[in-house]
Parts: structure tokens; C-alpha cells; sequence
């Protein structure tokens, strides 16, 4: 299989930054002199693309090792302290076509370090292995044997079992009892019970003599159960938290102009209303203000979650936190400390995450109910049993087979083993589950909140008018452009590479921070920016669209449009969602005419636009006090809170840092497919965790009567507790083959195979 | 019962070795990368275990 995506230039375009402090964040330490950045790299799937990784930023000058993690899709690169910033190895990457990105740890939930995890992986080996070796002597007991090899036997067992229990049984022991301290009863208090009692038990039969030992029950209990441990482990959301992503935006002060006219830079706690703060550009602002002097452009996408910046000029309002790009600005300060616009982003922020914990996972509800009726049941036996007049061994014999009949294996299994096979199907298929829960509450949704701006679009102009444009003024409109990194000046650029046109080259080009640029062409001053600036009237109705103009002298303007244009499968996508009966709504921080059109080609009726990230945090909550329960997709910072409120949440793994930490999944490349298969999934999986729940009552529902009757013996225990678990997750497994037959939503075959993979497939077979 | 004497220590001793394997290869990640580890058999060049 062909899979390694050509050498790329636009994967090089698209990298961030990684340089200094600005890397800082990612790099961890690795031994003396060593340092270490992690980078999630998708396209990486074959033998080749671990050798070409490796091979190159092995090579790299100072590099020590790079490793591939092909199942995580990631690569770790040490390198040694001082020799090469990250970015070199982004660069390496990105040259072998690899559009890669640093890898954050708390961005996923996944710690490296995770002793919890490791814990249970021993405990689960050594339970394993007195399972298996208990075992053995347990079978050749069952065949037959005189009661000397017997007694040998059962001591061998004892002394494999024993040690095992307290090892392996520790996490059970550790949360029963802390469950017990604190006045409640969690499902690991009758396991721990059952454990404890078949194991005492067993050792006071074998002391005698007697016939019955269940060693090999309390360990394989402990080896079924550690299994549906481990895999709830592996599903359960670790805590993540945005909001210290969040405080990176803030400004750590500002420079302050005295009335005097003398500058001094004062910490974010001594800013107040009326000080005149000076902002370079480049630099963040560290209050709230309006601009005095000066005019820019200002990166406000984490207020309204347009990437395009946005000209301001003497008199309008910024905000704390947003970006000021091109020109110096002198800001008239009305918020600052607590009460400006970042501050209050960040309490949302951290209320909504409060606000999360609420939603208690199916197997915890079932959990509430299942162990007093255990008790009850142990308890009901051994009475039974007195009451019949039996002695106290018999009575107590029957109550602990009881409690080793409903210790909780299969029901343990039946949960974790679904989602475990649901996420990792959806892991090759490019979706991040970050948490199981995500899956239950999926299938349960009502609603989908959609964002517009590089959620349903890709978050990148394109140009889409005028329909006939002469090569010159594109050549000259090209030339000027490419003097500016404003995002709609590079769509010209492309918009003029894609037709095969060498821009032209006019002279002393200028850029007028918040208007446009200026430049002289064949002696003729010429003008490319905002329809003030080229001395063109606003048209009578707002399309939506957004416009660049170009006029030469005082000739006749050229409009150039662009649009942002959908993801792809945008459309089959809310129409599938719609089928399923979901309400499908549009909230976005752009203006009512963009968001319209977009919602209107769409086929969705329910807009709200200009929403600031508070309006959409209160419109997601007034969703939920109503009942309803909302699916949220969002990317920007300006939608974190509301990603962090909704019932569950989905990003693009393009969309800001902010915005991943928040949400529940993340979905990988550009189409909106994921969106409808994952609800899809969600169902699947959701009917058959249902089916496995069903199947493990109702195993218990056959083998309690017979333990309350006294029948059970070793042998019919082992039987039953095994059957009923391998059930469970031979039904799981079910889940994957269905996955794997469910068409995906664009007709491709393999999701992992990007449209870089795919043209490189082509090219190679040709 | 004499082969017993023998053949129990031997099976318990093959089952304590392969308890000590499984918890050395978990100790040096040879988990964390299950995918990757059936493409690198295809690696015709010298290729290290990921170790620490």
C-alpha cells in the first residue's frame, strides 16, 4: 500500500511557530543535557513512513533519537539542549510532506505518566498468572484425585493464590475501603467481600480437609475484573483543563503613557480605567480599551472566531487578549484587572468545566443499584439457611457463593470492552475519543450546535469573484498582495498561482495598517484594500461576501470577492444529522449577512450570529435548562466555553488549543463526515453496551437461584464466570466488524489515507 | 507422586518466568506501539528496540 504523502509545500505553510518560549510549552526534559518534543503527525501509517521520519530527523544535526509511534501516531524527538530549535525538526517534517504539530500531553488527557494505569496492568499480570497456574490444579482436582494429592493440591493452590489476592485485589481493597470510610457502598465493596470471604474460606476447608476450595474462583474473579478495570481506565476522561491554555493569552502588563508623555510598563494588577496604554503591533492587549490614536488591524478571533483580522481605527473598542497586528496604537483603557473581556472568558471558562462533572455514566448507575441487592442476596442465604436449621459452615458456605456468583465480571467487561472497540475503530479512522462517556452521551443527543467560521468551513477565503477578471489586474492585485500577510491578501495570491499568472511587479508598495496598500505601477498610483480605502461607496445590500478592491489611478474599481469555503461533505452531513431527526443550529461570531449565506446554502434554518463566546455559552446553557441536549462543534477560543457547557462536544484538530482541550472529540482532516458517523457509532455502540448489560443480568439472573440453593461448586463457578465474560466481549467485538462495514460518508475507503496520500498513490501507480 | 515433585516446581517456574517477561517487556514499553512494531519487521535496516 502506497501511503506516504509527496513532499508538500503547502504542509510547510501551515505549521506554527516553534521557536524559544514560543516551543516552551511542548518541550520536556529527557536526561541531562537533553531535551524532548512530542508532534502528532496523521499521515504517518506504514514501514515507510517510520523510516523516511526517522531517517531524516535522525540526521538532523544534534538529534539523538527520533522514534515513530505508529498506533499513537506520533514521533518523539530528543535532541540535545542548545543544538536546534523544534521548529527545524516541523521544517524536516513538513519537507517530507508531513503536516505535523506539537503533541500536548494535557491536551488529549493522556499523561505519560500513568502510574494508575500501570498499577492495574500489574496487578492484572499477576492475577494472570496464579489464575492460570490455580487453574491447573483445580482441573486435574475436578478430574478425580485421592484425597492425599488432593490436600497437596489445594495447598499448592493456597500458596500461589494468597499472595496473588493481595497483590492483585489491592485497587479493589483500597477503593472498597475508602467507599466504606466515607459512609457509602461502591461495587468494590462486595467484590472485596467476595474475595476476601472465598479466600478465607477456602483456607479453612483445606486446613480440614474438605472436599471444596475456590482459589482458583477468587483469582480468575480478580484476573476478569482487573480486565474490565484496566479498559474503564483506559476510557475514563482524565481532569483537563483549558483555562490555563487560556491564561497564555493574557498580557503580562502593558506600557503605560503618562500624561507627561513619559512611557513606564506597569504588571496587569496596576492597570486601571483612564491609564493610555501604547500597543505595539504584534503585541496582545492587556485590557479592555479604545483607541485614541492610531489605526491597525486586530487579530479579534478570539472574540468572534473570524480568522480574518479586522481594520480599527481612532474611537472603536478592543479587548483584552486579542491580537494587534500591524500598526502602533495608543488604547484609552476602560477595563482592566478582573473585569475585562479575557478575565471574564476565563471564569466562564473554568465554570463551565465545573458545571461538567455532573453526568453520571451508565455503568455508574448501574453500580448504585447492583451491589446492595448483592448484599441483600448474601445476606437473605445465609439467614435462609439458619433459619432451615443447616449449621453455621453450610449457611456461610451458600452466602459466599452467592457473593462469588454476583461478583460483577461480565457486567465490569460489558461497557469498558464496547467503547474500548469503538475507539479505536474510530481512532484509525482519524476521530480522538477522549473519553468513553463521550460515546453514551453521543447516541443520547436532540441537537447539534454548529459554529461557522473553520467549522463548517475550512476557515480559509478562497476567491470566488469577479467572474471574468482581466490577467493584468489580477497579475498587478497578485503583486501587491503578496507584500501582506493579511489572509485575503493570500487567497489573491493563490487565487492568482492557481491561474497560472506571474504577479506583476509594481513599486515602493506600502501597507497601511487598518486601510490597504498602496503602491506605483507604470507611473500610475494604485490601490489594493477595503472599499474606503480605494474611494469605492458600500453597495446597497451586504452579500456576506468578503471583498478586496484594486483600482488603478482613478479608473474603474475592481471588486474581488471571496468566500470561505464549506468542508467537505458539509452538506450530506447536516443532512444526515436532520434525517436522524436532530435540530441542527448555526451560532457564530460573524456578521448576520455571512452567516446566512452559509447557513442558507447549508439547508439550516436556525442562525444566530454575532454572538460573542458569552452569548453562545448562555445559548448552550438556556439548551440545556430546557431539556435539551446539545452535540456543540466548535474551533476558535471564542468557543471553548461553549464546547466545555455542551452535553458533548467535537473540534477539528485544526481548531485552536484552546478549543481541542474543551471538547470531548477531536475529528482529523478537513471533511465534516466524522460529525454524522461518529453519532452513528455512538448509537451502534450504545445498543450493544445495552445488549451486554441485558447479558450479564441475566447470567446472574440464572446463577443466583442455584448459589442461594447451595449447589455451586468450583467447577460450575469457573464455568459460569468465564462463559459469561468471554460473551460479553465476543458481543463487543460485534461493534468492530459492524464499524468496518458502515460506508463512510464520503466514499472513501480509507479514511486514513488523506488527499495527499491518495494524489501520491496515483502518481507512484502511474 | 514422585513425578509430581518434579513436575510441579517445573510448570510454576515456567509460569513465574513468563510473569517476570510480561512484567520486564511492559517495564520497557513494549506495549506503546503495537501497530509500528508489525511494520518494523519489514525494516531491512538495523533498528533498535525503544527502550528509555
Amino acid at each position: 500500500m502506497y501511503c506516504c504523502p509527496l513532499p508538500d509545500a503547502e504542509a510547510s505553510a501551515r505549521t506554527p511557530w516553534l521557536k524559544g518560549d514560543e516551543a516552551a510549552p511542548w518541550v520536556t526534559d529527557a536526561g541531562p543535557g537533553l531535551k524532548q518534543i512530542e508532534f502528532i503527525v496523521p499521515q504517518a501509517n506504514c514501514a515507510a513512513c517510520i523510516s523516511s521520519i526517522e531517517g531524516r530527523l535522525g540526521r538532523i544535526a544534534g538529534v539523538t533519537k527520533a522514534r515513530v509511534n505508529l498506533t499513537a501516531r506520533r514521533v518523539a524527538v530528543v535532541w540535545r539542549e542548545g543544538s536546534q530549535e523544534p521548529q527545524a525538526f516541523l521544517d524536516c517534517l513538513a519537507s517530507l510532506g508531513y503536516a505535523a504539530r506539537p503533541f500536548d500531553p494535557r491536551e488529549t488527557g493522556f499523561s505519560h505518566d500513568d502510574a494508575e494505569g500501570r498499577r492495574l496492568l500489574r496487578a492484572l499480570a499477576v492475577a494472570g498468572f496464579a489464575a492460570a497456574n490455580v487453574m491447573l490444579f483445580s482441573v486435574s482436582i475436578w478430574s478425580g484425585t485421592d484425597p492425599q494429592t488432593r490436600d497437596l493440591f489445594h495447598w499448592i493452590s493456597a500458596l500461589i493464590a494468597l499472595p496473588a489476592v493481595v497483590y492483585a485485589g489491592g485497587p479493589f481493597f483500597t477503593s472498597a475501603a475508602n467507599a466504606l470510610r466515607h459512609g457509602r457502598v461502591n461495587m468494590d465493596v462486595p467484590i472485596s467481600l467476595g474475595v476476601i470471604l472465598a479466600s478465607a474460606m477456602s483456607l479453612f476447608e483445606t486446613m480440614h480437609g474438605r472436599e471444596h476450595a475456590f482459589f482458583d474462583a477468587a483469582v480468575t474473579l480478580l484476573f476478569f475484573l482487573l480486565i474490565g478495570r484496566y479498559l474503564d481506565h483506559m476510557m475514563r476522561a482524565r481532569a483537563r483543563s483549558a483555562v490555563s491554555q487560556l491564561m497564555t493569552l493574557m498580557a503580562s502588563g502593558a506600557t503605560i503613557v503618562e500624561p507627561d508623555g513619559s512611557r513606564r510598563f506597569v504588571a496587569n494588577r496596576g492597570l486601571e480605567p483612564g491609564m493610555l496604554m501604547a500597543v505595539a503591533a504584534g503585541d496582545r492587549f492587556a485590557a479592555d480599551g479604545c483607541i485614541e490614536t492610531g489605526s491597525s488591524d486586530v487579530d479579534r478571533s478570539i472574540v468572534t472566531g473570524e480568522s480574518a483580522p479586522e481594520p480599527v481605527n481612532r474611537g472603536d473598542e478592543v479587548q483584552a487578549g486579542t491580537l494587534n497586528l500591524t500598526g502602533p496604537l495608543l488604547v484609552r483603557i476602560t477595563k482592566a484587572g478582573g473585569d475585562t473581556f479575557l478575565s471574564e472568558l476565563i471564569r466562564l471558562m473554568a465554570a463551565a468545566e465545573q458545571g461538567q462533572s455532573h453526568y453520571v455514566r451508565l455503568a455508574d448507575r448501574l453500580a448504585r443499584y447492583y451491589s446492595p441487592v448483592v448484599h441483600i442476596l448474601a445476606a437473605l442465604t445465609l439467614i435462609g439457611w439458619l433459619a432451615l436449621g443447616h449449621g453455621w459452615h453450610d449457611a456461610l458456605m451458600a452466602a459466599i457463593a452467592v457473593l462469588i456468583i454476583t461478583c460483577p465480571c461480565a457486567l465490569g467487561l460489558a461497557i469498558p470492552a464496547v467503547q474500548v472497540v469503538a475507539s479505536g475503530a474510530l481512532f484509525r479512522r482519524g476521530v480522538l475519543l477522549k473519553n468513553g462517556a463521550a460515546l453514551e452521551k453521543i447516541a443520547e443527543i436532540d441537537t447539534v450546535v454548529f459554529d461557522k467560521t473553520g467549522t463548517l468551513t475550512l476557515g480559509s477565503p478562497v476567491m470566488v469573484g469577479p467572474p471574468a477578471v482581466s490577467s493584468d489586474n489580477l497579475a498587478l492585485a497578485a503583486g501587491l498582495a503578496r507584500e501582506s500577510r493579511h489572509p485575503l491578501s493570500r487567497a489573491l495570491v493563490a487565487a492568482a498561482a492557481e491561474r497560472g499568472i506571474a504577479p506583476s511587479v509594481p513599486v515602493s508598495v506600502t501597507e497601511h495598517p487598518g486601510f490597504g496598500l498602496a503602491a506605483t505601477w507604470r507611473g500610475q498610483r494604485v490601490r489594493l484594500g477595503s472599499r474606503a480605502w480605494c474611494g469605492v461607496a458600500e453597495p446597497a445590500d451586504d452579500r456576506g461576501l468578503l471583498e478586496i478592491v484594486l483600482r488603478i489611478g482613478d479608473g474603474t474599481p475592481v471588486v474581488f470577492t471571496f468566500e470561505d469555503s464549506m468542508r467537505p461533505a458539509a452538506r450530506p452531513t447536516i443532512a444526515s444529522l436532520r434525517r436522524q431527526g436532530l435540530a441542527v443550529e448555526v451560532l457564530s461570531g460573524d456578521r448576520a449577512a455571512a452567516v446566512g449565506r452559509a447557513a442558507s446554502e447549508l439547508g439550516i434554518a436556525t442562525v444566530y450570529s454575532r454572538m460573542s463566546p458569552q452569548a453562545k455559552l448562555a445559548h448552550v446553557e438556556e439548551l440545556a435548562a430546557a431539556g435539551k441536549r446539545a452535540l456543540v462543534v466548535g474551533d476558535g477560543v471564542n468557543d471553548a466555553p461553549a464546547l466545555a457547557a455542551g452535553f458533548v462536544s467535537m473540534a477539528p484538530a485544526t481548531a485552536s488549543d484552546v478549543g481541542r482541550t474543551a471538547a470531548d472529540v477531536v475529528f482529523m482532516g478537513q471533511s465534516l463526515a466524522p460529525v454524522s458517523w461518529l453519532r452513528s457509532v455512538g448509537v451502534a455502540a450504545q445498543a450493544i453496551a445495552r445488549q451486554n448489560i441485558l447479558l450479564a443480568l441475566g447470567y446472574n439472573l440464572l446463577a443466583v437461584p442455584i448459589a442461594m440453593l447451595g449447589l455451586v461448586t468450583p467447577l460450575i463457578a469457573a464455568l459460569a464466570m468465564s462463559s459469561s465474560s468471554i460473551i460479553v466481549v465476543a458481543n463487543a467485538l460485534r461493534l468492530g466488524w459492524r464499524m468496518n462495514a458502515m460506508p463512510d460518508a464520503d466514499g472513501k475507503a480509507d479514511h486514513r489515507e488523506t488527499a495527499a496520500g491518495a494524489a501520491g498513490a496515483v502518481q507512484r501507480a502511474a | 507422586m514422585n513425578t509430581l515433585l518434579i513436575l510441579i516446581p517445573i510448570a510454576l517456574m515456567l509460569g513465574c518466568g513468563w510473569l517476570i517477561a510480561f512484567l520486564w517487556s511492559l517495564k520497557s514499553k513494549q506495549y506503546e506501539d503495537l501497530d509500528g512494531a508489525a511494520w518494523r519487521i519489514l525494516d531491512d535496516d538495523d533498528d533498535k528496540p525503544a527502550g528509555r
